[in-house]
Formats: structure tokens, C-alpha cells, sequence
């Protein structure tokens, strides 16, 4: 029986007819990128709310009394693992890969639709965990993101009870719902294409999309293996990671595991993590960016080239995050050149994103603009990336706030311009409603302008060597007075920012009842996600007859063409075909 | 050239007439779950890999006391580890045998090598169960030693994939029932098959670790850079 994914007939695909089958236990792959979409945004917002907090002691320390040393570490935590995992992995994969995979490739869905309820569902589960954090004695846990042994289960870090406990289970719980999930995107890329529908006709967002997943399903596995054998130091006193130790006066039970073992499993996953957020964010960018610039991407077989070597080159990295961990030096040798390799495809990537809008046809959209938006933060994340990826630079830079600064400008700000661009870009097909224009560029440059007022003055305050995680400076000589009022700018900016968000909020909802109806592909985008019969699709995405693919996704101003784009399913005329042979 | 370079070298921007399109085969839903269980073995593959590589770096530490090599050690003899790989091996044994007569349309003979292959793979995990038990009661508990509990953790691991595998074949041999049809059974019972295979591979890759004397343990753990 042939797969109803990639069926013509759709007689297999029982139409969902009850509330509940349409939008809770849905198996349509729209739903559930809808699901996972409003559930990422949700957890986000409350990570946004950490932050906010967490700068209010950083600017004006000693002005609240409610954010003491202990909960100031719980937001820090709480505020970088919801913003990498539950956040941003689950809405660029979870959401957007949901969403535009079937789409994109010609496709009614994916191809196990159970399973991919099923992940929703497991990664609902694995936030209300998360969550519970808060809620449970001594709170959620202040071990930092990274959650290092053996501070991260020892009596003074906190939440190291129970907080601990939860954000292990609710790692090991997103970890299933990520490979249920993870298995459906990858296996319907390579099997429910349509026809004609080449792995180099695929847009570069599926590409993107499709490696960040292969990446998420050998990177996951490490985090796993390193929850576990961190719930089992915890919960039953192993010695995985929990070296002989005196705590509080008292001699411990471990005897003498390697919490550098832990950094470096961390670490696995930790750096293809950064490449899991950011190569869908670099698809989609790419397809952003050709669409409102109506041009080619420029050079479109090395962008994919790029993504699979930056794939492949991201499972050998991993230890430049740990130049100050008291690893053989050698090893700063052979991963300091190796980060630098890897700065290689990723500046092919930024040279032909510009190379695109060179003497494009530029429409300063408000997707447009986020994804210029993004050419500028992450080139400057890149940069100081390619400082810190020195041994010799990193060690005095190392824990201060440069180093927070670079992060969160590469793989923060970065994907959350890209995401922005796409939710503003693709919300005329998810909801069939366009959005209010002019918010959408008030809340662009608030949020451009803000990045940059707040992370700009973060990496001077990092050079002057003010630390990270700290609660407070207290005297510290070598820091002058004027690294304060920086912070105090630093935490005004944020809440701005913060606050403006509000705007995008505020479209977003106000737009689905009141904004303008959406016009069929209202972009002149060329690929096959715009070319459904309805808008939004209906369930089953095609109507009786899949559809046939007969170009790549970037015809855009093809000379002699009616229109300035060609949709990748308008067939092939003989004079073009003749033309392509001449060329 | 193989084809993943032939792939990326392709140019799309160059048009072609529909004609000679690379059209894509027409997929059915075991060529899918085909794929998938590549992934999910690629998935468990990695797993266990660093699992196996984290117990190599583990055991460089000085209170690392391997579970073979002395003779007090349990270990060090094997027989009741083969005794126990022995269910595993007739349990894939039997699978293989039960897509070869699901092949050649043997109903019964199929229904009764699958239950023989669950029946061993169920003997294995108790198995297993009672091998807890006996460490446990020679005084070799979890958190005595790393060793230990990398011997517990392991075994626990590779016994969920199988209850894992299990699951998924009371769903296949339930649709099946739905069908009556043997030969129905036969492509995916092979998935199933290669999953068994896999894991059969697996316990020999952890067995072999396990009952390694330090000696080669250290010899390993060198081979890696520990």
C-alpha cells in the first residue's frame, strides 16, 4: 500500500470531525506545529519575565527584595535552558519543521502521524515538568544551564533537591519527544517528496530543517546519557560524575567521579545544540531573504554544501567551551582549529546572503527587515565567536561578559530575528489573515535597536572583566564605577525590548480576527507551501492530486518571464528548457 | 561516486524537461519505517556509544575496580553471562527463522518462531533480573563502585530497548492478527529482525566490556586517549 503521505488519493486520510480530533488529539501536522508553536512561545514569555528580573538586580542591585542571591541563580538557569531547549529547539524544529515540512516537499503530512502526536504531547509533558520546578520545595534549580556536577546536586546550589530532580527528568522527557519527533522530519524529507522533488530542489529552510535534525538525533543522545548518570549520582549516590568531596564539614559518600566528564557530554550535545537552533534559522533565512529580494539565492548548491560541513564540522568542536576546564592543553590546540574551520562555511553562508540582495529587487517587508536584522547580529556573533574560539583570548575572557554578550547576540538574538522573520513571513498562510505592517516595523526596530543597546556595552563590561552568574559586584577593585551604570543601561534597554514585545503580541492576535485577508502567495513566493489550493491548507494539504515539482525554489526575475517569480510546480515551456540547455 | 556526491553536485537552476526528472519511486509504508529504523538505530548506536566511552574515561580513575580479572571478581568467569547471551542469540535466531517462514508463507511456523523469539528475549531480561539479584547479594551494589554501576546502568538500558522492541512487536503481530495474513508480516518482521539483531550486538559489545580484565580496560581506555 502506498503511503498516504505521498498519496494522490486521499480516501486513506480520515478528515478530523470532532473538536477534539481537529485541535487536541490532532494528528495533522499544521495542528501540531500550532501546538508546539504557542507552547514554545508560552515558556518563552516566562523565560523572558526571568530575564527581565534577572537584569532589574543586575542594573539597580540592593533595590528589590524579593530577588536574592539563590532565586537570582534559579532565573539565570531557568531563563538559558527554556530559552535553548523549549524554547527555540521546539519552535524551529517542533513548530516550524511541523509545519513547512509537509508543505514544502509536496507532502499530506508526515509520514507517522501518531508519533508525531504523540511528540507534541511528550513535549507538553516535559514543560509542565519543567515548570513544576518552581513550584516545589527550594525551587526550581540555580545550577546555571549547564548544570555542572558537583555543584549542580550539592546542598547550597539552589534547588538541589528537588529542582534538580525535575529539570533531569524534564530533559530526559523533551529528549523523547525530540527523536519521536525527530525520526517523523527526517524520515518524510527523504521519503514523501513529491515528484520531482530532488533533494537539491528542496528549499534551503528544508535543508536547514533536515540537518539540524539529524544533528538533534546523535547530539540528544549525550545529553541523555549525561541526565541519567546525573539523576543516579543524585538519586541513589553513584559516582559517575561526583568526585570524593567535603561538603558543609561533612565527608560525602562519592568516590571520585570526573565532573570534566560531564562538561565534555555536555558538550557533545552542547555545541551541535547552537547548530541545531541555528542551521533551520539559516534556511529559512535564505528562503526570507531570496523571496523579498525577489532574486536567486546566490549560490544555492554551496549553501547547502555549507550546511552539512557545518552539520559535520559541529560534532568536533565541543571543547572550545571548555578552554578553562583543566583538559590537556593539546586538546586547545586541535579544537581551537577546528572552531575556525567552521567559521569557514559559515562565512560562505553570510557572503551569499549579502551576495543575494546584491542588486536584488529589495521589498523592506517587515520579514525583509528582520532578516537583514539577522545578517547584522549574526555576523557580529560570529566575530566575537572566532575571538573566543582562541585559547589564548578565551582564557581572560572566559565566565565574564563577553562571553555572554557573544552568545546571546549568535545564537539568542540571531534566531530570534530569523524567527521572527518567519512567524511574519508565513503568517499569511497559517492564518490566511495579513498582519498590521506598521507594528510589525515598530516592533523590528525596537527590538534591533534594543539588541543592540543592550549587547553592545555587554561585551565592554565583559572586557573590563566584569563576571557573569554573579548576584552582585560588591567592591571589586578592577572594575570602575561606570561598569555599573553601563548594567543599569544594559537592564532599561532590556525591558524595553521586553516590553515591545508586547507589539508583536499584540499583532499576532489582533491580526487573526481583524487584520486584512490574506491573498493567495500575497509574496510571490515561489515554493510549493504558497501553492495550495486553499489558505490556509486544508487538511491533507493538495486536494485530490499531489503536486508536481518541475523547478528548484528560487526562479525569482527569470528573464522573459510573465511575472518575477515562477512556482516551483508551473511546468518546464520547451523555449526554457532550451534555454537552460544553452546555459 | 557515490550517490550522496552525486546528489549535492546536481544544478537545479539548470531547467530540465519533465521527462527526465529523477521522479521519486513510489513509497510504501515499510520503505518509510525502513528508513526510520535506520535512525533509530543510528540514535541507540550513539547511546550506547557513549555510554561505552564514558565507562572507558571512568575507569581511569583510581577507585575504578573492574568486575572481572581477580578471582573474586563476578565476573571473571563468564558463564552465566553466555548462559544469558545464549537467550538473546536463539531469540534472534528465532526471529530470522520467523521472517523465513513468514517468506514462504508458513503461517504456523511463523506464529511459532516469533513467540519463541519473544519467549527468549522475556527468558533474557529475567534473566538479567536474577543477575542484578545475585550481584546484589554478593555485595556488589550500585554505588560501590563505578564499575557496578555502570554494570547496572548498562543492563538496564539495553533491557528497556528490548521491552521497547517488544512493544512494538505486540503492535505488528495485533495488526496482523487484524489481516490474517502471514506474508503481510514478513517485511516488517524484518524490521523487527534487524532491531534484534542490533541489540543482540549491542549485549556483545557491553558484555565484552564488562567481563574485560582491567588490563584491557586500560588498554582501551589508551586506545582512546584516557
Amino acid at each position: 500500500m502506498q503511503h498516504t503521505a505521498i498519496a494522490d488519493q486521499i480516501d486513506t486520510m480520515h478528515d478530523p470531525d470532532t473538536f477534539i480530533t481537529k485541535y487536541v488529539w490532532s494528528q495533522d501536522h499544521k495542528v501540531i506545529a500550532i501546538q508546539y508553536g504557542l507552547t514554545a512561545v508560552f515558556v518563552g514569555l516566562v523565560a523572558l519575565v526571568l530575564s527581565a528580573l534577572m537584569r532589574l538586580q543586575l542594573g539597580f542591585p540592593d533595590s528589590f527584595d524579593f530577588i536574592d542571591p539563590n532565586s537570582y541563580l534559579q532565573f539565570v538557569t531557568m531563563h538559558g535552558m527554556i530559552m535553548v531547549i523549549y524554547l527555540l529547539t521546539a519552535l524551529l524544529l517542533g513548530g516550524f519543521g511541523n509545519y513547512l515540512i509537509p508543505l514544502m516537499i509536496g507532502a499530506r503530512d508526515m509520514v507517522f502521524p501518531y508519533m508525531n502526536m504523540l511528540s507534541y504531547w511528550t513535549y507538553l509533558l516535559s514543560v509542565i515538568v519543567l515548570l513544576a520546578s518552581f513550584f516545589v520545595p527550594g525551587g526550581p534549580t540555580g545550577a546555571g544551564w549547564t548544570l555542572y556536577p558537583p555543584q549542580a546536586i550539592l546542598q547550597g546550589t539552589p534547588g538541589y533537591d528537588w529542582g534538580i530532580i525535575l529539570m533531569l527528568a524534564s530533559l530526559a522527557i523533551f529528549i523523547i519527544a525530540f527523536t519521536m519527533g525527530g525520526l517523523n522530519y527526517v524520515t518524510t524529507v527523504l521519503q514523501a517528496r513529491t515528484h520531482g522533488m530532488t533533494l537539491m530542489r528542496m528549499p534551503l529552510t528544508i535543508w536547514g530543517i533536515f540537518t539540524a535534525t539529524v544533528l538533534g538525533l546523535l547530539a540528544f543522545p549525550a545529553l541523555l546519557v549525561s541526565a541519567i548518570m546525573m539523576m543516579l549520582d543524585k538519586v541513589i549516590g553513584t559516582s559517575f560524575f561526583m568526585p570524593a568531596l567535603v561538603s558543609m564539614g561533612e565527608s560525602l559518600d562519592y568516590t571520585g567521579g570526573s565532573p570534566v566528564l560531564f562538561q565534555h557530554l555536555f558538550w557533545f550535545f552542547g555545541h551541535p545544540e547552537v547548530y541545531i537552533v541555528a542551521l533551520p534559522a539559516f534556511g529559512m533565512v535564505s528562503d526570507v531573504l531570496a523571496t523579498h529580494a525577489r532574486k536567486n539565492i546566490f549560490g544555492y548548491r554551496m549553501m547547502v554544501w555549507a550546511i552539512v560541513a557545518i552539520g559535520g564540522l559541529s560534532f568536533v568542536v565541543w571543547a572550545h567551551h571548555m578552554y578553562v576546564s583543566g583538559m590537556h592543553p593539546a586538546f586547545g590546540f586541535f579544537f581551537a582549529t577546528t572552531t575556525l574551520i567552521i567559521a569557514v562555511p559559515t562565512a560562505i553562508k553570510v557572503y551569499n546572503w549579502v551576495l543575494t540582495l546584491w542588486r536584488g529587487n529589495i521589498h523592506f517587508t517587515v520579514p525583509m527587515l528582520f532578516a537583514i536584522g539577522f545578517i547584522f547580529t549574526f555576523t557580529h556573533g560570529g566575530l566575537t565567536g572566532l575571538f573566543l574560539g582562541n585559547v589564548t583570548i578565551d582564557l581572560p575572557l572566559s565566565d565574564t561578559y563577553f562571553v555572554v554578550a557573544h552568545f546571546h547576540m549568535v545564537m539568542g538574538v540571531s534566531p530570534i530575528m530569523v524567527l521572527f522573520a518567519a512567524i511574519y513571513h508565513w503568517y499569511p498562510l497559517i492564518t490566511g489573515r495579513m498582519f498590521s505592517d506598521t507594528l510589525g516595523k515598530a516592533h523590528f526596530w525596537f527590538t534591533f535597536l534594543g539588541t543592540y543597546a543592550i549587547y553592545l556595552p555587554m561585551h565592554y563590561i565583559g572586557v573590563l572583566g566584569v563576571p557573569r552568574r554573579y548576584f552582585a559586584m560588591g567592591d571589586t577593585d578592577f572594575i570602575p564605577e561606570s561598569a555599573q551604570t553601563l548594567n543599569a543601561s544594559i537592564t532599561i534597554s532590556a525591558l524595553i525590548v521586553g516590553l515591545s514585545q508586547l507589539i508583536f503580541l499584540y499583532n499576532i492576535f489582533w491580526s487573526l480576527r481583524y487584520g486584512e485577508k490574506a491573498a493567495h502567495n500575497p509574496w510571490g513566493a515561489t515554493s510549493l507551501e504558497w501553492q495550495t489550493k486553499d489558505v490556509p491548507p486544508h487538511h491533507g494539504n493538495w486536494g485530490d492530486k499531489l503536486p508536481q515539482v518541475y523547478r528548484w525554489a528560487y526562479d525569482f526575475s527569470v528573464p522573459g518571464a510573465k511575472e518575477d517569480f515562477i512556482p516551483q510546480n508551473h511546468p518546464v515551456s520547451p523555449e526554457e528548457h532550451t534555454a537552460g540547455e544553452a546555459s | 561516486m557515490i550517490r550522496p556526491l552525486q546528489t549535492l553536485r546536481q544544478k537545479p537552476w539548470l531547467t530540465q524537461a519533465s521527462e527526465q526528472l529523477n521522479l521519486i519511486p513510489e513509497v510504501d509504508s515499510v520503505a518509510a519505517a525502513r528508513i526510520a529504523l535506520r535512525f533509530i538505530l543510528a540514535v541507540v548506536g550513539v547511546l550506547f556509544f557513549l555510554f561505552v566511552i564514558t565507562y572507558l574515561a571512568r575507569s581511569q580513575y583510581p577507585d575504578f575496580q573492574s568486575l572481572a580479572g581477580a578471582p573474586w571478581q563476578p565476573f571473571t568467569d563468564t558463564s552465566r553471562l553466555w548462559l544469558n547471551t545464549s537467550f538473546l542469540i536463539l531469540a534472534s535466531a528465532a526471529m530470522q527463522a520467523g521472517i523465513w517462514s513468514a517468506q514462504q508463507e508458513r503461517q504456523n511456523r511463523t506464529i511459532g518462531f516469533v513467540s519463541a523469539a519473544v519467549f527468549f528475549t522475556v527468558l533474557f531480561l529475567f534473566a538479567q533480573l536474577q543477575l542484578w539479584q545475585q550481584l546484589s547479594q554478593l555485595g556488589f551494589y550500585i554505588s560501590t563502585n563505578p564499575a557496578n554501576s555502570y554494570f547496572y546502568l548498562l543492563t538496564a538500558v539495553h533491557g528497556l530497548h528490548l521491552v521497547g522492541g517488544l512493544i512494538v512487536l505486540g503492535y505488528l503481530a495485533s495488526k496482523t492478527w487484524a489481516v490474517d495474513s502471514v506474508t503481510a508480516i514478513a517485511k516488517p518482521l524484518q524490521l523487527c529482525a534487524t532491531y534484534w539483531h542490533f541489540l543482540l550486538g549491542v549485549w556483545m559489545v557491553l558484555f565484552a566490556l564488562l567481563a574485560s580484565s582491567p588490563q584491557t580496560i586500560n588498554a582501551l581506555a589508551a586506545m582512546c586517549g584516557f
